[in-house]
């Protein structure tokens, strides 16, 4: 017991001796334990790989948003009071427009440096879901969504949608005329729901459209309901990311139970930090530069006022492509009206998120796969899935076509008639086509490995033979890089095993069951994956003829 | 999930390759070779070079200095509604143009800075870290089973059967507060959508001019504007009032007329119809006087005004709603009552 306190008052004296900085630490550590957490951390290894960057580029676009969004709320008012313009932008003076939209002018035309500003946040918001969707498709294509990383990728859809919404309540409070044409379409599209439509229209907009209410509402939603959703699903997000520690791609040295790279203190935190900055400075920059959102060229929201060639956001496009390609069906029966036209794509707009969000489920299902996964996969030897993936972003980008129809008929001269049913049919091949494709491209570059490996790399050297033949000198692969074309696993697909038993009993298999089978021999039978390389194959092909 | 019909050992699971880690039998040519040795780059060897990245290094971070510099010169010397010319840019307000090329730069240069200082000068020696299983042993896996079985079972929540299905009731019943609390956020619909401003003897006021339109300010092959007599455009409800009312006025030849009713429900040629696209709600703005057809820029859905308001093309669901016009005894346009369906987009009451 003495000797005890004895030693803590010599750690405590050691303490008392130190420099201020490690005074201050000390401090910190005694009340909130940060030694632990340091320890654990602060040399932390993180893999290098440019596309592990784009998750890190979303980050520091929201950091961007949200230091810019609170500058903006100090100028901003959220109201539709409507008042009379008498600002310095002499083309809308006289002219009456809400106190949002007069706000909004205020800040571009008489705060200094507040147009900037507005154009950062608008930037940023743009880059800031362009990086969510890039980043999972990195983490798609990779495979890093497996186990034990399925948690992170529903945290990550989430963020993904709740940024596409905070997105589109964020350009709709300016109340201009670009943007509340597109709050017309969302109000056109609520209606369009059976039985609850016309109730939510109400209890959303305070009554009828577009009413009073809506620019004060959609301003809680977007500075304060979702962000704070989003903030704690980025915190969760990124603790899962530290505590499960990066996947990496396969190498030499590299493997399922270990994480090669370099510490968080001082490599990745200079060069994370230093990223940081650099994203900032290009988009302030392109907000130097580039105009984005001129709500003095539109000029207020009337309802019974539009402008041609209105276009959302990017990433709000796809749901415009519904919209314009969907057939108008409308069914009266009994006294009720069903909008098809409007009320299906309504359906389709989450369903297209929803498919890619749930396939690492299904794949997890099939495979009955239990175990960890840390090393990426390469694209081209998971052809299934990287198909899929394919096929997703060809759904979404051909609905983007159909989402800038008439921009695509006036800049090629065609027809919208041509392009609405282009779009209608390429809703239905170019994903199946998209598939086929990039599955072929797939096992085209698994044989080409396979070549590599078991034949060298071509060297580009021809050498004539004694017999007079030429043949192009191949080099054998170093041992580092054979070990890396063949480091992945190629799953066998699920048997069901013969019909009837040993006793000649017909056995019960489940329809479940056969799903799964069929489902996995799709993804790892015949046809879906080319056999990588065995020792046996190398052996025999090195040694049988030794011009290699 | 039930397999027992089927052998694990084929499940991909069950099939653990050992490719991972140094373990091969010796003579495998796909063995892991292990990390490779540490190339050390020019600056760890020779200190000139490192002495040339230091510079360079510094000279960005200088060069952020320079540009914060500028950032608040800007700020102080450009006037607010200065425009320059500036190729290739165009026409652009000096002040955000300089504001934010000196932002970026004061940004840029300090992460280009990081980033080549951690490229060249901290070290790049790539070093192995452990991963651990995040499961749980099985001995914690039962501790805490253990640990939670005995804490309900000291709560006597199994037993007592009573204090279970109250506290129940009154976790479920107390959120409902809160949606009942959500009724105000907006009146019931009852038959608003049903119902325009526009009202029997009301005249028809041109958007342009505020004035009463008649019959011959109506010329062939253009599109008019009205809204209901009455309605101030600084009236407190005007936005959403014109959400409804918004009307569009075109001369016809009546003989061009194909629909019965339409005819009946013009005045002289002149139809008045809803400007409110049946699609999603946006306003109509576009006429093309040979056809007769309107179009909704939005998505294009395109009407046809000499034919009862059908629909031609595009995503609209059905005809735009015609209001019923005459001429008053002063010779203005009037309405000879409110339309006769819901203008604007479908919903379910509609019927
Ligand atoms: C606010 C938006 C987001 C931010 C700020 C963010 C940030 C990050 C960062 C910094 C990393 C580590 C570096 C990397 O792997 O790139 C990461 C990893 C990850 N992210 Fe995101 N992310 C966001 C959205 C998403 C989305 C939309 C998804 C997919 C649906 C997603 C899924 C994942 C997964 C599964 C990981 C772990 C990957 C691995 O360790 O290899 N994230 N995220
Ligand atoms: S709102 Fe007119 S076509 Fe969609």
């Amino acid at each position: 017991m003495s000797t005890a306190s004895h030693e803590a008052t010599d750690a405590t004296a050691r303490r008392g001796k130190a420099p201020a900085g490690e005074r201050l630490a000390d401090w910190a550590d005694g009340r909130l334990g940060i030694y632990g957490l340091a320890k654990a951390n602060m040399r932390k290894i993180f893999p290098d790989h440019w596309s592990f960057m784009l998750g890190e580029v979303s980050l520091y676009s929201f950091v961007i948003i949200i230091l810019t969004g609170v500058y903006l709320t100090l100028f901003f008012h959220p109201s539709m009071q409507e008042v009379v313009y008498n600002g310095p932008y002499v083309p809308l003076q006289g002219i009456r427009m809400s106190e949002a939209f007069e706000s909004t002018m205020h800040i571009s035309f008489e705060v200094r440096g507040g147009l900037l500003i507005r154009q950062i946040h608008h930037w940023a918001a743009l880059v800031f879901v362009a990086a969510m969707l890039v980043h999972m498709m990195r983490v798609f294509f990779t495979g890093a969504f497996r186990k034990p990383r399925e948690v992170n990728w529903v945290f990550g859809f989430l963020l993904l949608v709740l940024g596409m919404f905070t997105g589109f309540t964020g350009y709709s409070l300016p109340d201009d005329l670009l943007s509340g044409t597109g709050v017309r379409f969302m109000e056109g599209a609520i209606l369009s729901v059976p039985i609850v439509g016309t109730y939510l229209q109400m209890f959303l907009f305070g009554g009828e459209f577009p009413g009073h209410d809506f620019v004060s509402r959609f301003y809680t939603i977007h500075i304060l309901l979702l962000p704070g959703i989003m903030a704690a699903l980025l915190v969760g997000h990124l603790i899962l990311v530290f505590y499960h520690k990066h996947t990496q791609w396969a190498g030499p040295g590299r493997t399922n139970k270990n994480v090669v790279g370099m510490p968080l203190l001082p490599v990745y935190m200079a060069k994370a930090g230093g990223f940081f900055f650099l994203v900032f400075g290009v988009i302030a920059a392109c907000a130097a530069i580039a105009t984005i959102n001129p709500i003095w060229a539109f000029g207020p929201y009337r309802p019974d006022q539009v402008s041609t060639g209105a276009q959302p956001d990017w990433y709000m496009g796809f749901s415009e492509g519904l919209i314009r390609v969907m057939p108008g069906w409308e069914i009266n029966l009994w006294g009720h009206t069903l909008q098809l036209g409007v009320f299906i794509p309504l359906i389709i707009f989450p369903l297209v998120l929803v498919t890619i969000a749930v396939w690492p489920f299904i794949e997890a299902w099939v495979t009955g796969d239990d175990r960890e996964h840390h090393i990426l996969d390469r694209p081209r030897n998971r052809p299934v899935r990287t198909g899929f993936g394919a096929a997703w972003i060809s759904w979404y980008l051909i609905l983007l076509v159909g989402g800038g129809n008439d921009l695509w008929a006036t800049h090629f001269h065609l027809s919208i008639n041509a392009i609405t049913w282009t779009v209608r049919i390429g809703f239905f091949a170019i994903p199946a086509l998209t598939f086929v494709i990039t599955k072929r491209i797939c096992l085209g570059l698994q044989r080409r490995d396979r070549d590599k490996v078991l034949h060298g790399r071509e060297t580009g050297i021809i050498k004539r033979l004694p017999h007079g033949e030429f043949i192009e000198v191949h080099e054998p692969l170093p041992q580092d890089q054979m070990h890396t074309l063949t480091a992945h696993d190629q799953p066998e697909p699920l048997e069901l095993g013969p019909d009837v038993d040993e006793n000649g009993v017909r056995r019960k298999v489940d329809r479940k069951t056969k799903l799964r089978a069929k489902l996995s021999r799709s993804m790892y039978g015949e046809g879906a994956q080319i056999p990588k390389p065995t020792a046996a194959e190398h052996a025999e092909i090195t040694s049988g003829h030794g011009h290699h | 999930m039930s397999n027992e019909d089927m052998s694990e050992e084929n499940l991909p699971s069950e099939r653990e390759h050992a490719h991972h880690g140094a373990v091969e039998p010796v003579g495998d040519p796909f063995a892991d070779p292990g990390l490779p040795p540490h190339e050390p780059r020019r600056q760890d060897i020779d200190e000139r070079t490192a002495r040339r990245s230091e510079r360079t290094v510094a000279l960005l971070f200088t060069l952020s200095m320079i540009a914060t510099v500028g950032f608040i010169a800007s700020y102080v010397i450009f006037p607010i509604d200065k425009i320059v010319y500036i190729f290739p840019f165009g026409h652009v307000s000096a002040l955000n143009f300089a504001l934010g090329l000196t932002l970026g730069v004061a940004l840029f240069a300090i992460g280009a800075g990081a980033v080549h200082w951690a490229r060249t000068l901290m070290s790049d020696e790539e070093v192995p870290d452990d991963r651990h299983a995040i499961e749980a042993s099985p001995e914690v896996r039962e501790q805490v089973f253990a640990d939670f079985r005995q804490g309900v079972k000291e709560s006597q929540y199994g037993r007592r059967k009573l204090i279970r299905t109250t506290m129940m009731g009154a976790l479920s019943l107390v959120p409902l507060s809160g949606v009942v609390l959500l009724r105000d956020l907006g009146p019931l619909p009852e038959k608003k959508l049903r119902t325009t401003a526009w009202r029997k003897g009301m005249k028809l006021i041109n958007q342009n001019t505020d004035q009463p339109l008649r019959p011959e300010d109506i010329g062939v092959g253009s599109l008019t504007f009205a809204k209901p007599e009455g309605l101030s455009d600084d009236a407190e409800n005007f936005q959403t009032v014109i959400a409804k009312a918004a009307l569009m006025i075109v001369r016809l030849n009546p003989e061009d007329i194909k629909d019965k009713r339409e005819l009946d429900w013009s005045h002289q040629g002149i139809v008045a119809y809803s400007k409110i696209c049946t699609h999603v709600g946006c306003p109509i703005s576009l006429y093309e006087q040979q056809t007769h057809h309107v179009l909704c820029p939005c998505h294009q859905s395109t009407f046809d005004l000499s034919d009862g308001g059908r629909v031609i093309f595009g995503p609209a669901g059905h005809a735009l709603p015609q209001l019923r016009i005459s001429v008053n005894a002063q010779g203005y346009l009037e309405a000879l009552g409110d339309f006769e369906e819901p203008v604007g987009p479908s919903f379910w009451e509609r019927g």
